[in-house]
């Protein structure tokens, strides 16, 4: 690597006028990331990949989208139809948004593994899980926008529950909608929304994401501070430059997704009816609900988790209690050995529980209901939160496994 | 652990064992649409264009796109094909949707409900339940146009087939509902009145339909695929050199 940092050419020149020689190294060049990352560690930068494609694909989906109640749904078969590569963009589009959801559920349980939100990560955590937030809500809006009888009813149900909020439940149902059914308004507002606002936010919350991230280093499999072990340049022992090491490693993780990915988006762009839904090929209609409303996959777990309790109200807290405990994770988890690698068997138990709830809760989310689904919703919700409170319990004092000083 | 695992796995498998029981419709019966044979899909558009055109649309698609698609000739598409007319009388021409002069009102009235446009009918609904539908109206003089249909009961469209099929009859019987009572499911048809087409004609007649239907849905599949196929071929390639890229730059790090 040459020394960079010299006053001459172009280069010299941005330099004494914009630090980019300095963010080229602090975030990439000399940004030491542990050397021993694994599989779990290419979902950041596949979920920075998607973002990017999400933006890009929209942008060019909104040149001839109408948000207008009755063009929406055929604009869209206009992009499908009329539109040169039209049909690939939406595809993109569309795959992306749960391809989104994949990376990042994978991206936070590598986080959960390793213990990537214990000290000093927090703030890394909570950011993350804003982003999450935000990340629903856009989906969410953006499912409405093609105005098919599932994106409007399953709107309906969603934006419903803030209905079961006492006193002020109907007016604020009211206020989000703009019109006392979902109409006009309501599409015009959740593309706002959809394409403007959360976007920034997104954006926002991921720079201060992998700033907070860059602050405190990179936690690693082995859950080891590599910090504590530099050379005399203060260069971290078991640390190598992200730039070139993991930019080419990275590489290779990105055609693997997109591999995978083309072959959903070219050859299965419904997905069985999962990514894109049968019933949202009909044109919505607030007269006709369909016999079977179920809000798109990556809802499902959540879904599923309101309708396990039988009381409108209490499941809707359930619901969105399941979402809140995960911001105050780095905080009930007591313990002070960040990877799964060397915490105690209850600690992995705790987490393959959490992983068959939640998978559980997420294929009978998108179920009808019945007795004997409603009994394992709720075995799986109680699995769920079991997870936050046994992990505050075994964390106190945890039988765990020696530590090494560096990465193995 | 291991052992633990087998057992909680063992424990949710009932949960997986769910696939939702078979409907009470009839007939059942499954198909795989031939892309390549456009003989079929032309023979289905012209079945479209004579017997559904005249009540529904199929306004997301253009009559030039399904030519060009299945080898149709504009000339033939104006001769064969076209049979609607502008508010002057003037052929619909070859660039424009395929919408009907039918309107919605006059469509309540007559059935109830407004006739779907078909575009998208083959997405939403699938191929098999439409060549299962296609099939399964029958005898029943208890509705308004004296026909019920096997896969959609009660159903407010009349049987615009009926000359090509002829009238048929369910033949019903009492099956247990699996939850202690019975109730009534149709087990098959007989044919009471023929109609023009044999029945084997008839169904490849409805098959051919239903493959350009499936076609209508989405007339961009093929050409999805073989975009498809080339970019994946691409990535291979692409994934060989990012692999031996990572390689050579990681051969120093232990």
């Amino acid at each position: 690597m040459t020394d960079k940092s010299s006053n001459e050419g172009l280069l010299g020149w941005i330099d004494a006028r914009f630090p980019l020689t300095k963010m080229w190294d602090e975030h990439l060049a000399k940004y030491y990331a542990p050397k021993n990352f694994n599989f779990w560690y290419f979902f950041g930068s596949l979920a920075l990949l998607v973002l990017v494609l999400q933006i890009v694909t929209g942008i060019f989906l909104t040149m001839h989208y109408k948000p207008d109640g009755d063009l929406a749904f055929i604009s869209v078969e206009h992009i499908m139809r009329d539109v040169d590569w039209g049909w690939l963009i939406r595809y993109l589009h569309s795959t992306g948004a749960s391809a989104f959801f994949i990376v990042v559920y994978l991206h936070m349980f590598r986080g959960l593994m390793y213990g990537s939100y214990q000290k000093p990560r927090e703030l890394i955590w909570l950011f993350g899980m804003f982003i999450f937030l935000a990340l629903m809500a856009e989906a969410f809006m953006g499912y409405l926008l093609p105005w098919g009888q599932m994106s409007y009813w399953g709107a309906q149900v969603i934006i419903s529950l803030f209905g079961a909020i006492p006193v002020v439940g109907d007016d604020i149902t009211l206020w989000i909608r703009g019109d006392f059914v979902i109409a006009d308004a309501t599409l015009n507002r959740f593309f706002a929304l959809h394409v403007i606002a959360v976007p920034l936010v997104l954006l926002m919350l991921v720079v201060m994401h992998i700033i907070a991230l860059h602050e405190v280093g990179s936690n690693n499999p082995d859950g080891v501070e590599i910090k504590k072990h530099k050379d005399e340049n203060g260069i971290p022992l078991d640390g190598i430059p992200f730039h070139p090491y993991y930019s080419v490693k990275d590489l290779v993780g990105v055609v693997v997704f997109l591999i995978l990915f083309s072959v959903v988006v070219f050859f299965m762009p419904e997905m069985g009816g999962y990514f894109l839904e049968h019933a949202n090929f009909i044109p919505a209609n607030p007269f006709k609900t369909p016999e079977h409303i179920a809000p798109v996959w990556y809802f499902t777990p959540f879904y599923a988790i309101l309708r396990a309790i039988p009381h409108k109200l209490s499941g809707v807290i359930a619901m969105f209690a399941a979402i809140a405990v995960l911001f105050v994770l780095p905080w009930l988890d007591r313990g002070k050995v960040h990877s799964v690698r060397y915490r105690s068997n209850a600690f992995r138990w705790l987490l393959i529980m959490l992983v068959i709830s939640f998978v559980g809760l997420g294929y009978l989310g998108a179920l009808p209901v019945s007795e004997i689904r409603t009994y394992f919703a709720q075995l799986f919700t109680i699995g769920y939160f079991g997870f936050f409170v046994g992990i505050w319990w075994i964390s106190k004092n945890e039988n765990t496994k020696p530590v090494p000083e560096r990465v193995q | 652990m291991k052992k633990g695992l087998i057992i909680v796995v063992g424990l949710l498998l009932p949960v997986l064992g769910w696939a939702a029981g078979g409907g009470a419709t009839f007939p059942n019966d499954e198909i795989d649409v031939n892309w390549d044979d456009k003989a079929s899909m032309q023979s289905g558009a012209r079945t479209f264009v004579n017997y559904c055109m005249g009540c529904h649309a199929a306004a997301y698609s253009r009559y030039n796109r399904v030519g060009q698609d299945l080898g149709i000739s504009d000339e033939q598409l104006l001769e064969n094909l076209i049979f609607t007319t502008n508010k002057f009388g003037e052929q619909t021409k070859v660039g424009e949707l395929m919408k009907i002069n039918m309107n919605a009102e006059y469509a309540e009235a007559a059935f109830g409900i407004a006739p779907p446009d078909l575009s998208l009918i083959a997405r939403s609904r699938g191929v098999d339940w439409l060549y299962n539908y296609m099939r399964g109206f029958y005898v029943d003089e208890s509705r308004p146009f004296g026909m019920n249909n096997g896969v959609f009961a009660n159903v407010g469209m009349p049987h615009a087939l009926v000359e090509l099929q002829g009238l048929q009859k369910a033949r019903k019987e009492m099956r247990p509902d699996g939850q202690g009572g019975e109730h009534e499911v149709i087990v098959g048809f007989e044919l009471v009145e023929p109609g023009s087409m044999s029945k084997s004609d008839f169904d490849k007649t409805v098959y051919d339909l239903v493959a350009f239907l499936d076609y209508l849905s989405e007339p961009y599949r093929q050409t999805r695929h073989n975009v498809g196929t080339g970019v994946i071929i691409f990535l291979f390639f692409f994934l060989i050199l990012a692999y031996f890229l990572k390689k050579e730059f990681w051969k120093d790090i232990h």
